[in-house]
């Protein structure tokens, strides 16, 4: 490896590539040549730095100095000013939302300050196609450590004493997992690891997959002398295609090394791994639907017991963790049990990942130690909510989750306290909703998702998810009443009880959530017949103030379906018989005139079909 | 294009010997070389049709029963795969594929608003392909881009922070290869002037 001077990373996420890193890459490796220094500034892609929101992000080592938001257009500057001057361009680095002077380094950033990285380690400092970079962070260190001078019992012993949970789901001891899996008799054993990522709204696997691949393959080869594997499966999404290929450059490049493949680094022992694509079911995400899915089947999840420990894979002893478990492993081994441990709450222990996002100022992945308040999150690393809103709630826990309001920001975030909050660490995702976000709305949201996420093979499931988005539908149309709240909490207990996976048992928890939470949000749509935040459109409605209109025809020439009238210098209006309520005159009317008004409680819609009195709002 | 689909198709049951050999091949060998990549696997029939699917945009009656042939497996196995992953499109899917994120954080920024624009500036709904076959609507959960909600796909580009305007711009090409253009009335850089 060429070693220069100073090094740009640029970051090549998914976030960073679509808002144009290549573009960047590109211009800063013609202006370095052009200038003449590139023996001295080497330029490198690196994997997702978390921080996506400010994409394209640049790192430079070693002044730590962290850019953002940039263009090929900043590259000349850049170039002139820090590398060849020696003076950082404040211009281009980080504001904190609520304004101040730029902060020059990453980690004096609030957004990053407040983390603890051991599964982010390598983020942003390394290529993830390139092994040489991974194995010069002490990469493949554990399992040579694993292989070369630990037992099988000593590795799950390490694990255990670490109190490593599984990230993905439920929380299940790996350790005790393993064990399980270990001390069944039957073989072939396999390994398998869970990158379906179904969350919708979480993206921490995708980002660990892209950033650093051999983590997880470091993971799943210390696991597979813990369990005595020869063969395991990386199964990922369909939807990652740059995570399918950063796990497949990672491959051959550790078969290259001798570190997959037969008798690994000379210790005689033997295993591989094979990719597997998923195909957009987000039941298959589920253990045994997943199992079915490599199988080349439809993915059914089936009864547990038994567990795939027992009876996975083609009917073999089968240990499935989830990415972000399977990375936490090599720092485990390298670093002893004592260390993790040392981090998180008394049942949580080590860090978690989250991917803070929605109505958030500082949207990107974190990581941080367990036990952490829910507070320090959204406020000190997230940066508050945008816009000078209200916070409402936090939704933790995707589909089987649940929302978490203002009441209890103070909550420690381990697996226990969310669930007794009513909610469930589930894979990570945590989204941020102020005041314009209506909690009826997310609750029927998640509903339509899980009723067209279930396989169908229940009835319970099947039928119930769909009665009860049925409810939360005609709730948002004004039109529920009293009783549909008590019908909802029957058949959230009978789904619960009936279902047979953890996607039916789960799916009713968005909606008990929220009504513990937010009922008088629902008494607002059933008594009142009023959104309170605004969203739900038969709920809402739009005019135009003539007193503010200016007569400028943004909102005219805005409006989708033309059902605005006007001319230049007169006052508009909108016709409520044609209006979509999709609140494109809101956002053209500018911000000195504000002539658009969104009112929430008149029941649009009701004079047409001639239903229920429209009350007065 | 449609007409050649079809006659493939009808060729099966009717036409000459030497076209009906011709119009299954295609398939055939488009499947016979994906199974030999898997090494014959019947497992593997999932990356199977996903590679075909990327090699012919869609599968076909004829490609799946192909592949059964191939894997020596039963037709309707196949079929069963198919339909239940959805990620599958057992219709023709046009020459652009347009893509709305509709996950949580995509949501709670707008996703549906942005979903609805697309449906009127296509005249598709989601998960319609245009008669011309040039433009697809799909809508997904969530492509683990969060942060740049609310987030549209145009042919594999990802664009962030959605809105009306944007999608006005970024569609524009589409529209105007000859799409179905129902409301291509608004001008460009509405709402920029003041
Ligand atoms: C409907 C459903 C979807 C799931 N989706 C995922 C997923 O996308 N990723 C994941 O790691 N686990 C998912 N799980 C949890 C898995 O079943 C399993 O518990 C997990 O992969 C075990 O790994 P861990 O112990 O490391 O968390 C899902 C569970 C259910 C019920
Ligand atoms: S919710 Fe749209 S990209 Fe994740």
């Amino acid at each position: 490896m060429k070693t220069a001077r100073t090094h740009l990373l640029v970051c090549a996420g998914t976030g960073c590539v679509s808002c144009g890193a290549f573009a960047l890459k590109d211009a800063l490796v013609a202006e370095i040549a052009r200038r003449g220094i590139q023996d001295e500034a080497l330029v490198v892609t690196t994997g997702c730095n978390g921080f996506c929101e400010r994409g394209p992000i640049l790192l430079v080592h070693p002044d730590g100095v962290f850019y953002q938001r940039l263009s090929p257009a900043d590259v000349p500057l850049l170039v002139e000013e820090h590398l060849i001057k020696g003076r950082p361009v404040p211009r281009l680095m980080y504001v904190p939302p609520e304004g101040g002077l730029p902060v020059p380094k990453m980690a004096d950033i609030e957004f990053f300050k407040h983390q603890r990285l051991i599964v982010l380690r390598n983020r942003g400092r390394i290529d993830p196609e390139k092994i040489e970079e991974y194995i010069a962070y002490d990469g493949y260190e554990g399992a040579a450590k694993a292989l070369e001078r630990m037992t099988p019992e000593e590795i799950v012993a390490e694990v255990s004493a670490a109190g490593l949970r599984g990230r993905g789901g439920a929380g299940f001891p790996t350790g005790r997992k393993w064990d399980l899996c270990r001390r069944e008799p039957g073989s072939p054993k396999y390994l398998i690891c869970n990158g379906d990522e179904g969350d919708p709204g979480a993206f921490m696997d995708r980002s660990v997959l892209e950033a650093d691949p051999h983590a997880i393959l470091e993971g799943m080869i210390i696991g597979a002398k813990a369990i005595g594997a020869a063969r395991g499966f990386v199964y990922i999404r369909d939807e990652y295609p740059l995570a399918v290929s950063r796990i497949g450059i990672a491959l051959r490049q550790a078969r290259e090394m001798g570190l997959l493949g037969r008798d690994i680094l000379g210790t005689g022992f033997d295993f591989d791994l094979e990719i597997v694509r998923g195909a957009g079911a987000f039941v298959s995400g589920e253990e045994t639907a997943l199992i079915a899915s490599i199988e080349g089947q439809r993915a059914y999840p089936r009864q547990r017991p038994p567990y795939p420990a027992q009876s996975g894979l083609w009917g073999r002893p089968t240990v499935i963790n989830n990415v972000e478990t399977w990375a936490n492993v090599p720092s485990i081994i390298r670093r002893g049990a004592a260390w993790f441990s040392s981090l998180g709450t008394e049942t949580s222990k080590g860090t978690k990942i989250f991917s803070l996002v929605g109505k958030i100022n500082n949207t990107g992945l974190v990581e941080v130690p367990m036990g952490i308040r829910l507070r320090d999150i959204v406020y000190a690393i997230g940066g508050g909510i945008p816009k000078g809103r209200d916070f409402k709630a936090v939704q933790i826990g995707g589909p089987s989750g649940g929302c978490i309001p203002k009441e209890l920001l103070d909550l420690p975030i381990d697996y226990e306290s969310l669930t007794q909050a009513g909610a469930m660490m589930g894979s990570g995702g945590m989204i941020v909703m102020d005041e314009d976000t209506c909690m009826v709305d997310i609750a029927l949201y998640f509903l339509r998702f899980t009723q067209e996420e279930s396989c169908g093979k229940c009835s319970p499931c099947r039928i119930g998810t769909r009665q009860m988005a049925e409810i939360l539908a005609r709730i948002t149309a004004g039109e529920g009443s009293l009783e549909d709240l008590e019908k909802l909490g029957t058949l959230a207990a009978t789904v619960k009880r009936g279902s047979l996976c953890g996607l039916g048992q789960t799916a009713p928890n968005p909606v008990l959530s929220t009504l513990r939470h937010f009922r008088d949000e629902y008494l607002a749509h059933i008594v009142d017949r009023v959104c309170p935040a605004g969203v739900c459109k038969s709920l809402i409605t739009f005019t135009i103030d003539p007193e503010k209109c200016v007569g400028c025809l943004l909102c005219l020439k805005a409006c989708p379906v033309h059902a605005i009238s006007g001319e230049r210098k007169k006052v508009h209006v909108i016709d409520p018989d044609v209006c979509i309520k999709c609140g494109a005159c809101l956002n053209a009317c500018p911000a000195k005139v504000r002539a658009v008004i969104k009112r929430a409680g008149d029941r649009a819609g009701a004079s047409r079909e001639g239903a229920a009195a429209p009350k007065d709002a | 294009m449609q007409q050649r689909r079809t006659a493939g198709v009808a060729g099966r049951g009717q036409a000459s010997p030497g076209l009906r050999r011709s119009t299954v091949s295609a398939e055939r060998a488009a499947a016979r070389i994906v199974v030999r990549k898997y090494g014959g696997q019947r497992r593997a029939v999932i990356q199977i049709l996903q590679d075909l699917q990327e090699r012919l945009r869609w599968l076909a009656p004829e490609t799946l029963e192909a592949v059964a042939l191939e894997l020596k497996m039963p037709p309707a196995h196949v079929t069963s795969v198919a339909t239940f992953y959805k990620s599958f499109s057992l219709a023709p899917r046009g020459r652009h594929i347009c893509t709305v994120c509709m996950g949580t954080a995509c949501h709670v920024r707008g996703g549906a608003t942005v979903l609805e624009h697309f449906e009127r500036k296509l005249g598709l709904r989601a998960g319609q392909t245009s008669p011309d076959r040039e433009v697809t609507l799909e809508r997904v959960n969530c492509l683990g881009a969060c942060a740049l909600a609310p987030l549209a796909v145009i042919d594999g580009r990802y664009h962030g922070q959605m809105n009306e305007s944007k999608a006005d711009k970024v569609l524009q090409p589409i529209l105007r290869a000859g799409g179905p253009a129902p409301d291509a009335g608004s001008g460009p850089e509405d709402g920029e002037a003041l």
